[in-house]
């Protein structure tokens, strides 16, 4: 098959894209799901989609409004639920629909072009941009240096942030810091699986590598393994198919978790076995 | 602690209290529920900051680095994907600052208090598959891995199997030759063979040196109780507040 250089540059920008998306979505992904912070989470993706409109609406690049409206509304939601002010999922459940609301008001109030919705809900590979992938990839630097720098007190004020106030004084600003860079992480990866999809994105990695381990750093291995399997066979089947590309990366991160736990189970069921028949002849 | 008082907002929790921790002590806090006992370890740990006064350990003033803590309940997810070994390294953190690696020193610690409480085969497993009484003695090994001069309980009684409960205090008093310790419970009776002395909490602070035997201390709850036991039982009963 001869390529042309329209799918050589289709295959680099699918490569990098899985990579940077894997990477960043492993390592955000793996602190979500460990601290159950998923619907937060989708609360934060969907607020964002209203900075997308309003990008449009004033002309500047909808992923900067994104990133504004995404880490506003994540610092918004921990600080009223440190405040107590209001119930935490209740405010999620507002943040979440008022986000979707203003998006789709400043979308239809924007003169002229509309943009593609579709695009922006259930992502598509022909709308990234070259400073989508770059962008993606100072993310996955920014992370990895983050969580490798830090990875013991991130850790721990997750695990316990009760103690962890115990013996410092920098437990919210950590929760702070890191909740803003899994906002960005989240909108950075909308332009890869969508608005609507993009959480799974981030939670089935890590629920895939917790079928193999419970330690938290292989977690994070696992995830960003299993989440380039799933983004680079999602694309690729996206690309031929004509499918948006959050739906066939979903599609393929959750057959893969299928697969993965039945492994496991037949894993477990010879080694079982196995121990079985040694006790017999014991 | 010297003439120290702790609120909440308006609300005086403790007043003007005047107290003394002396090396290898073994105090027991009892007093009344919403006397003031959490409050006064939010004081000793720092979470709450004191309206007035302050606290001296042993001539110095008292810091985080030399106080080990044993919560009441595990404030920590017990589906956490961390293992017992980190678990037991976090007592290390107050030393650290915020970049905070674990040198092959402080895993070697880490594996020693382990042992100690009879955890190697569990090292590293995460606290779902422990029962409560290996929990228990996790937290507890995050507690002393930093050899703290105070350690801080926070009603051990209430979370441990009544099988491991012995060992555990047989463990604290083993502790307490290296350490001063201040328990606080409602759960005197079973611990008080171990105690060397007491503090009453109930706003204010009376604090009894030593098993002393006078006729009762239970006014401090307020209200009419009695303690209600079969013959032959040790037990200590501490002299009127003056």
């Amino acid at each position: 098959m001869e390529v042309n250089i329209f799918q050589y540059d289709f295959i680099v920008k699918g490569l990098l894209g899985a990579i940077f998306a894997s990477i960043t979505a492993g390592l955000a992904g793996t602190y979500i799901v460990s601290k159950r912070m998923v619907f937060l989470s989708g609360g934060i993706t969907h607020a964002s989609f209203g900075g997308i409109g309003i990008g449009y609406f004033i002309g500047i690049n909808p992923v900067i409004g994104a990133a504004v409206f995404g880490i506003m509304s994540a610092l918004g939601v921990e600080y009223l639920s440190v405040k107590q002010k209001i119930r935490e999922d209740s405010a999620i459940g507002i943040l979440w629909a008022f986000g979707m609301a203003i998006g789709i008001i400043f979308i239809y109030l924007t003169p002229g072009y509309t943009p593609n919705l579709m695009s922006y809900l259930f992502g598509s590979i022909l709308t990234v941009t070259n400073a989508d992938i770059i962008s993606l990839g100072v993310m996955s630097v920014i992370l990895i240096f983050y969580f490798g720098i830090f990875y013991r007190t991130i850790l721990y004020i997750s695990f316990d942030e009760v103690f962890a106030r115990t013996y410092s004084s920098y437990v919210d600003i950590f929760k702070y810091i890191t909740t803003s860079l899994i906002a960005l992480t989240i909108v950075l990866n909308i332009r890869m699986a969508g608005v609507v999809l993009v959480i799974s994105l981030l939670t089935i990695p890590p629920n895939i590598a917790m079928i193999f381990t419970r330690i938290y750093f292989k977690i994070v291995l696992g995830s960003i393994l299993a989440g380039f399997v799933g983004t680079a066979t999602g694309y690729a089947i996206s690309y031929f198919a004509g499918i948006p590309v959050g739906a066939t990366i979903i599609f393929t991160l959750v057959i893969l978790y299928v697969v993965a736990k039945g492994t496991n189970h037949l894993i477990m069921k010879v080694s079982n076995f196995r121990n079985r028949s040694v006790n017999d002849i014991n | 602690m010297h003439s120290l008082s702790a609120a909440y907002g308006t609300n005086i929790v403790l007043q003007d209290i005047e107290f003394k921790v002396s090396e290898n002590d073994f105090i027991g806090v009892i007093g009344p529920n919403g006397g003031g006992k959490t409050t006064l370890l939010k004081v000793i740990l720092g979470l709450l900051k004191p309206v007035k006064g302050r606290m001296i350990f042993n001539s110095e003033l008292l810091n985080g680095n030399s106080i080990g803590y044993l919560p009441q309940m595990s404030t920590g997810d017990v589906n956490y994907p961390v293992t017992v070994t980190d678990i037991v390294l976090s007592g290390l953190m107050i030393q650290k600052g915020i970049i905070s690696r674990m040198s092959s020193s402080d895993k070697k610690k880490a594996e020693l208090v382990i042992d100690e409480l009879g955890l190697t085969a569990l090292a590293g497993a995460t606290l779902n598959e422990l029962s409560g009484g290996q929990m228990q003695r996790v937290f507890l090994g995050r507690a002393i891995i930093g050899d703290p001069k105070l350690l801080l309980l926070d009603e051990p009684g209430n979370f441990v199997d009544t099988t491991f409960e012995n060992d555990f205090y047989e463990k604290l008093r083993e502790l307490n030759n290296r350490m001063a310790i201040l328990m606080v419970s409602h759960d005197v009776g079973t611990i008080s063979s171990h105690i060397k002395s007491f503090a009453c909490v109930n706003r204010s602070l009376h604090y009894h040196p030593s098993h002393e035997i006078t006729n009762e201390d239970l006014l401090a709850y307020g209200c009419p109780i009695q303690l209600v036991t079969h013959g032959d039982v040790p037990h200590t009963v501490l002299k009127h507040h003056i």
